[in-house]
């Protein structure tokens, strides 16, 4: 089980290595290392949206006019934002990148997160927008390198979603 | 309360004073009134995703930050998404312009009344959330003076037009592939196939 936020650096890398320099997230709490390090480095301008389906248009609008983007949020908020990827991202051929904190799964103690995270991977399918769950350290590098190269070359959004078994989840006292 | 004004002069007003501004503007008769003031490479026109032009304004003036970027967005589509004022007041573009059409009814689904057609007021609503530059325009020259002022000015301005109702002259096609990449060639960002 990681105890550590190594998955935290590898996604950093992977973003500045593809030029990805502007962060744009609803807050949750596993994501913390990762929202730590984009504010805390110059190479990104980082801030929170209000909404998630504003996060979707913020990165689509960076993204047409040059700069590339990571839209980042936890699986209840996925919920927010179908219409944005079906009327904007996806009919308008608009390479959104997602990274998806997966709350409601491995220990969730909230019934609500339960119910919530469960619409990701239909609506990725509906939608036709290619999605990855990721659970191992070894895989993240690969997987994030080689998703944000697909989701520009192809500009189709991408979904990402980060399992406990990688950030080790939200940990609820006893 | 202002007077009402004309919604395609006040748009014709506005496109008659732009040079290489980026305009974003939202779904239903916002986007058409757009369109029909003069098309221009430099528009963008949604097609859905309701409440996502100033978003969207937003993310094309962080990518181009020696740009003037418009938004311009509906009554009904700005309360969709409120919460993008406060937003755009947090990151504080140098170059953003907002622009609220205001005619209080939700003119394209058969002029329901908006909440702002009683209580709300945009204008003031962005203040609150620190815009300060925002203002609602007396009639169509005081329209044209401020959006002048906001793109002159460095920092977010919102501008309120309090106007009729009433269909659109005209609407752009509806290909969004289109209407993208034309948009994206204006802004730089991408090259045509060339000639």
């Amino acid at each position: 089980m990681p105890s550590d936020s190594a998955w935290a650096g590898v996604v950093l890398a992977a973003l500045r290595k593809h030029d990805v320099r502007l962060a744009v997230y609803v807050p949750d709490k596993v994501l913390i290392p990762l929202i730590d390090g984009v504010h805390a480095d110059p190479f990104f301008t980082a801030f929170t949206a209000t909404r998630e389906e504003e996060g979707v248009g913020i990165c689509a609008g960076a993204w047409m006019g040059g700069l590339r983007s990571i839209l980042m949020m936890q699986t209840s908020g996925f919920g927010n934002v179908p219409n944005a990827l079906a009327s904007l991202a996806v009919a308008y051929q608009i390479p959104v990148v997602m990274l998806v904190s997966e709350r409601g799964s491995l220990g969730e103690v909230n019934v609500g997160q339960v119910w919530s995270s469960r619409v990701v991977a239909p609506v990725c399918d509906a939608l036709g927008i290619p999605h990855q769950t990721i659970e191992r350290l070894e895989d993240l590098a690969f997987v994030v390198d080689r998703s944000i190269v697909q989701a520009h070359a192809t500009q189709t959004p991408v979904v990402l979603v980060l399992s406990p078994l990688l950030t080790g989840g939200k940990v609820f006292a006893a | 309360m202002t007077a009402t004004l004309s919604r395609i002069e006040l748009m014709r007003g506005l496109v008659g004073m732009l040079r290489d501004e980026a305009v974003v503007a939202g779904i239903g008769n916002t986007n058409f009134d757009l369109y029909a003031a003069g098309h221009r490479s430099q528009n963008f026109y949604m097609l859905g995703s309701m409440g996502l032009a100033f978003p969207i304004a937003l993310g094309v003036a962080l990518a181009q930050p020696r740009r003037r970027v418009i938004g311009i967005e509906g009554d009904g589509s700005l309360l969709m998404n409120l919460g993008c004022l406060a937003t755009i007041a947090m990151v504080a573009p140098a170059n953003l312009t907002l622009v609220v059409m205001d005619n209080g009814v939700y003119e394209i689904t058969g002029g329901q009344p908006t909440a702002s057609a009683q209580r709300c007021d945009f204008v003031e609503v962005a203040r609150a959330t620190g815009i300060a530059h925002s203002a609602w325009a007396q009639d169509t020259s005081d329209f044209v003076r401020l959006v002048q002022a906001a793109l002159e000015r460095t920092g977010p301005s919102l501008i309120g037009a309090r106007i009729e109702r009433g269909p659109a002259i005209a609407q752009p096609p509806r290909d969004p592939a289109q209407i993208r990449d034309r948009f994206m060639q204006a802004m730089g960002s991408r090259k045509g196939f060339g000639a």
